[in-house]
């Protein structure tokens, strides 16, 4: 069924990598010095790749849309980052995060890509450390780790709730330090509009300078997008507000497939939306769970407040549901519960889209862990809840701050209410072994690409991929297409190439500025927003699909004739910004219909009510779906479906389950 | 839209780019939540001006949960506003009471120039950080990451010094518009680890010279800084700074 | 110089040369308070006038007081030089500045509270140093030193000298608040077993320093001493 080549190399699973590593062809370092490689983003994944790369020789030309590189959405990232260390000596091991991550995919991941990640996981731990990055410690001076959700070993690396922010602060740094010494040019407050391609290859893009508004060409012998999530196609996510979809989609419009574009991950423990004014919608990390206990209520519409309902009351669904498992199943699973418990209507807090998640019990054993070492055995309950109540401010302290500034709710003394929110997208432009998409040339890291996490991606394991990605797969696979191409020259950028594109991207611009309709970007975006998550959110089913994927073409033509675009496209000009990418964030919208559509059963983040279990699991049908489905865009918008089909020679597969 | 009670009128800075000149305008603002975040309230103050045919007051922001550093606001004579340790996208209108005026201006400083309305140049920052605040150590050059212990005490100090999110708020409260806080928590972070050692009294020196050369005043010490940082920044930072910068000059032999 | 390079001129080499001074000023006023304070043995000044007469005639007093000057000169010169360059770090002032929200107001106001203790310093020197140095002390005491003592009392007898003295101590007062914990900062001397120490030292230091200076003038006006 398969009509892709991912290009996975011959051999055992475990030494692929490594045989690889070492086989592929390199390029001298005379040559890396005329080498150009542009790389658009500086989260994660482009920040690691563009410091590695000019660590290397390459020339490296860098851009992000915001002021700094430091501020790329990967700095929001919470809870942790995982790697097979084991230095909890707990049985952790490779090829345990290589099974934890194909099973927690729900067996939609490409094996090769898995392991491989597993395999370095390791080294970026050594790296950010290296770095002066300031992971958690115990006592003993050692790096302490914390359990993540679908896992029973303790993995994941943490800096308190900043763990991206330290990361990413990592990276950065090293990416400045290139910068200074004139190896990377930096492009800041740049959006890139555009792929160049000449002859069939990614040659360049075009980027807008978003503070002259000046169009701006740029020819790199190979291009990288790092351009990070589309989870703002649903107006509201935990995504930055400026998160978007615009490189990824020009590139699939120049002939880069976008792989699985339905597989969205929802995230259990999110702070619910307080009104119609919501901008965005706020993370609580996972690691939450570690020590929150999830419950309803087991009367249904209980007014009690959380605290007058006492315990044989409560529901812990999730221990309830899943014993071995229990508040850490994975986040699919966790979402679906919580929206299982509402529909039902044991919902809690004003809007009934609630669920809490309560820390008090575990409050208490801290508390009473504290006093036994400070010789007290007997500790009333009060003690109990101060000296645990300290630990869980040192542990979560910036969470719950966050909380409490959201909410205006004290969250050391009444439980956090939280609902499931779109945060993290699984698809992205298909790549192969290398990381290259279907465009040669043109490359495609971190979250942007749809490479690891199959249909669901395990906490903790998002950074661990964009680093893997940045600092220790792309410099090695990029060489592989580059060494040949060392005899190209720098093509100028007065190409037709260049041109035509320039009048691709300023096109569109004006066209925005000149409808002069009458509704605001925001308005497109919030009722884009509205179907994607009424009808292709945490559950769809083909009659929702159908209905969204007209509404969404509707939409798309009133976008085109009535948004209000005020100001020019020569200075800075946000809202022209926001028009560009809701306009791609509508097509888009549209091909993960198509695709939640073509993808007859659940798994994953996809979950199609008329494929479930009876206890209402997902229902996998691996006979005729193990494939990754990876869309070529059509003129108009028309999408032709292509397969790669899912090949598991080292894993065993089965019905997931976590009881 | 908005579904609050309370009414406002901003006094908010506009400035079409950086050679232009600037000025206060009146908005009014009505039925705004308390459970709105201050830049929820600018959302539907532009989408009021966007539906009148206005331009959309122009102010940074991205990941609206006070970890990016981008959002930047001096709201009643105050970085970040009235609150305490939050940033200007955490803050949320019920730190406001029905009725009140509220002037909102740009950070102001010779090296984070105007770019528009309330969007300023913050690029000074990078400059600093590319002149030193890094360990070299390029991609594979790593040894076991718990090869070298590290005291929790010094690796919680470090990290208190990284949460630092660059947002320049020490710079637009100090009188003398001073980067010191920013800067000395870079170095503090880098200083306090063993892998920051080898490089500490040159990161020192070409960090402090960076910062000079920007055009940032220079600290007097009065504090302001700390007690408006969103992140709760030490001021012990700038003394072991400081303290990093004597010893290079006057102890170090490397110069830089 | 090549090998100290910017050391001070830098912006923290600058805030050195002010710390390092302010010190130095702050060393001075406790020998200065000490030898005031003699008239409080209220012996008809004689004790207080060995004293003068000590610090007059004494070679390495005198070596001391240029470098005081000097030292004096160099922290009026740096503060200028500091408060202009400050200035022009923010060339466009905020409409709305709440300062005293999260600092005090004399450690923003450290230029006028030096100004004012410029001005007095120019009254004080007239009134004693140019006296006792130049022009020349009229009368000696019963040890046959020279009577600085008188020259005191007589000063003080003027309600508009004593107010312009009381106030310059308070300028003083908070000129310290601020000098001596921020001296500290800038030369990165701090250590949190220490800061709550030094801290306070430094707020007792300014406020008996002050008044003990100011408690002389009152004195003398008030007739509490003879
Ligand atoms: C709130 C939150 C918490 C999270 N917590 C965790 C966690 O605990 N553990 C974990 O593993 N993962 C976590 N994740 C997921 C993880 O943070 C992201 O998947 C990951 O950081 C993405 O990195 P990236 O480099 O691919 O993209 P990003 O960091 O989003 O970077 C994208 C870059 O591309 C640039 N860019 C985008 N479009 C353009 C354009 N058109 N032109 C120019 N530049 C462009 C941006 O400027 C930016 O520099 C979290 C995510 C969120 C939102
Ligand atoms: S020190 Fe504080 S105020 Fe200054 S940039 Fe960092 S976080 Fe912002
Ligand atoms: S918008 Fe990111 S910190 Fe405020």
């Amino acid at each position: 069924m398969s009509d892709m080549n991912s290009n996975i190399p011959e051999g055992e699973l475990a030494s692929k990598w490594t045989k690889y590593k070492s086989s592929v062809p390199l390029v001298n370092p005379s040559n890396k010095r005329t080498i150009e490689v542009i790389i658009v983003g500086s989260g994660l994944a482009g920040a690691s790749a563009a410091a590695t790369l000019a660590e290397m020789g390459y020339k490296v030309k860098c851009f992000c849309f915001q002021d700094s590189p430091r501020r790329a959405h990967s700095i929001a990232a919470q809870g942790g980052i995982n790697a097979a260390k084991n230095y909890q000596n707990d049985g952790d091991s490779i090829y345990r995060l290589f099974y934890d991550t194909i099973k927690g995919g729900d067996y939609r991941a490409r094996e090769a890509n898995v392991h491989r990640l597993a395999e370095v996981s390791a080294n970026i731990i050594d790296q950010c450390v290296a770095q002066g990055v300031p992971l958690a410690r115990e006592y003993g001076g050692l790096l302490d780790n914390r359990s993540f959700g679908g896992t029973q070993v303790q993995r994941t690396f943490y800096a308190a709730g900043q763990t991206g922010q330290q990361l990413l602060l990592g990276a950065y740094s090293a990416l400045e330090r290139q910068i200074g010494m004139g190896k990377v040019e930096m492009y800041t407050r740049h959006e890139m509009l555009e792929v160049v391609k000449i002859d069939g290859k990614a040659r360049g893009i075009i980027a807008r300078n978003l503070i002259t508004g000046e169009i701006e060409r740029h020819f790199g012998h190979a291009v990288v997008l790092g351009t990070g999530g589309y989870g703002n196609v649903f107006y509201l996510s935990t995504n930055a507000m400026g998160s978007n979809v615009t490189a990824a989609w020009k590139a699939h419009k120049q002939g880069a497939y976008f792989a699985n574009p339905c597989y969205t991950q929802i995230h259990p423990t999110c702070i619910p939306v307080s009104g119609d004014h919501q901008s965005k919608l706020t993370l609580m990390s996972e690691s939450l769970r570690n020590d929150g206990r999830i419950w309803v209520p087991k009367k249904k519409d209980d007014t009690r407040k959380p605290s007058e309902i006492p315990e044989d009351e409560r529901d812990y669904y999730l221990e309830r549901r899943y014993p071995a498992f229990g508040n850490l199943v994975p986040r699919d699973v966790a979402s679906r519960a919580a929206k299982e418990r509402c529909d039902a209507g044991y919902g809690v807090g004003a809007s009934k889209l609630a669920v809490y998640l309560d820390f008090k019990a575990n409050t208490e054993r801290y508390g009473r862990i504290e006093a036994a070492k400070a010789g007290n055995h007997n500790p009333d309950k009060e003690t109990c809840m101060r000296l645990g109540t300290a630990v869980i401010k040192e542990k979560y302290g910036n969470l719950f701050d966050m909380y409490a500034q959201i909410t205006g709710e004290n969250p050391y003394e009444t439980p956090m209410r939280i609902y499931p929110a779109v945060h993290y997208t699984m698809g992205g432009l298909w790549v192969d072994y290398n990381l290259m998409t279907s465009v040669p040339g043109l490359y495609c890291t971190g979250e942007a690409n749809f490479s690891d996490h199959g249909a669901n991606r395990l906490g903790a394991s998002a950074l661990m991929q964009g680093l893997a990605d940045g600092y220790f797969v792309l410099p090695y696979t990029i060489g592989a297409y580059l060494s040949k191409e060392i005899s190209i020259k720098a093509i100028p950028t007065d190409h037709p190439a260049f041109v035509e594109a320039e009048e691709r991207a300023v096109g569109i611009l004006n066209t925005l500025i000149n409808i002069k309709g009458t509704k605001s970007v925001d308005h497109f975006h919030k009722r884009l927003g509205h179907i994607m998550w009424e009808k292709c959110g945490m559950a769809r089913n083909e009659k929702g699909l159908k209905e969204a994927i007209e509404e969404i073409r509707a939409l798309r033509a009133e976008f085109w004739s009535d948004v209000r675009v005020p100001g020019t496209a020569d200075e800075l000009n946000t809202e022209l910004e926001k028009a560009g990418r809701v306009a791609d964030f509508i097509e888009l919208g549209e091909l993960m219909c198509i695709d939640a559509l073509n993808r007859n059963e659940s798994c994953g983040g996809h979950f199609r009510e008329e494929y479930q279990t009876e206890e209402g699991e997902a229902l996998r049908d691996d006979e005729n779906y193990a494939y990754v489905a990876a869309w070529e865009f059509k003129e108009g918008v028309n999408f032709e479906l292509h397969k790669e089909e899912l090949k598991f020679e080292n894993i065993k597969v089965a019905q997931r389950s976590y009881k | 839209m908005s579904t609050g009670n309370m009414n406002l009128t901003l006094k908010v800075w506009r400035q079409k780019n950086n050679k232009t000149k600037g000025a206060l305008v009146d908005y009014k603002l009505t039925d705004i939540s308390p459970d709105m975040s201050f830049l929820e309230m600018f959302d539907v103050l532009n989408e009021q001006l966007i539906n009148k045919g206005e331009e959309p007051v122009v102010f940074d922001h991205d990941c609206r949960e006070g970890i990016c550093g981008m959002c930047s606001m001096f709201i009643n004579g105050r970085p970040h506003g009235p609150k305490d340790l939050v940033t200007t996208c955490q803050l949320h209108m019920r730190s406001f009471k029905d009725g009140d005026t509220i002037v909102v201006e740009p950070w102001r400083a010779a090296a984070f120039p105007v770019v528009k309305d309330l969007t300023v140049d913050r690029s000074a920052f990078d400059r600093i950080i590319a002149a030193g605040g890094f360990i070299s150590v390029n991609t594979g050059n790593a040894q076991d990451a718990n090869n070298l212990p590290i005291p929790k005490m010094q690796a919680d100090a470090a990290f208190e010094a990284a949460a630092c999110i660059g947002c320049g708020a020490c710079v637009a409260t100090c009188k003398n518009a001073s980067a010191m806080l920013f800067v000395s928590a870079k170095i503090s972070q880098l200083a306090l680890l063993p892998q920051g050692q080898p490089e500490r009294y040159r990161r020192v020196q070409s960090m402090v010279a960076q910062m000079d050369a920007e055009g940032f005043g220079n600290c007097t010490n009065t504090g302001a800084c700390e007690a408006e940082c969103p992140k709760g920044i030490s001021l012990e930072n700038i003394a072991r700074m400081n303290r990093d910068f004597a010893s290079a000059k006057f102890i170090s032999e490397e110069t830089v | 110089m090549s090998g100290f390079g910017n050391a001070f001129s830098s912006s923290i080499g600058k805030k050195f040369i002010m710390g390092i001074t302010g010190l130095f000023l702050i060393l001075f006023l406790i020998v200065h308070c000490g030898i005031n304070a003699l008239i409080f043995i209220n012996d008809g000044g004689l004790t207080f006038n060995v004293g003068a007469h000590f610090m007059a005639t004494n070679w390495i007093i005198r070596a001391g007081e240029i470098v005081l000057f000097i030292g004096l000169l160099v922290h009026i010169f740096q503060a200028l030089r500091l408060t202009l360059q400050n200035q022009k770090a923010r060339p466009v002032k905020y409409a709305v500045n709440d300062g005293k929200a999260n600092s005090k107001w004399y450690s923003r106001s450290m230029g006028l509270l030096g100004t004012l203790l410029l001005i007095f310093l120019v009254v004080h020197l007239k009134d004693f140093w140019v006296v006792s140095r130049f022009t020349g002390i009229p009368t000696v005491d019963a040890n046959g030193h020279e009577d600085l003592y008188a020259v005191m009392k007589e000063k003080f007898q003027d309600p508009v000298r004593l107010a312009v003295y009381i106030l310059a101590m308070f300028s003083l007062c908070y000129h310290l608040l601020h000098g001596f914990a921020s001296a500290f900062q800038t030369m990165g001397w701090n250590h949190s077993k220490y800061n709550g120490m030094i801290k306070s030292v430094g707020v007792w230091y300014s406020i008996i320093i002050s008044i003990l200076f100011a408690a002389m003038p009152i004195a003398v006006y008030f007739g509490l001493i003879q």
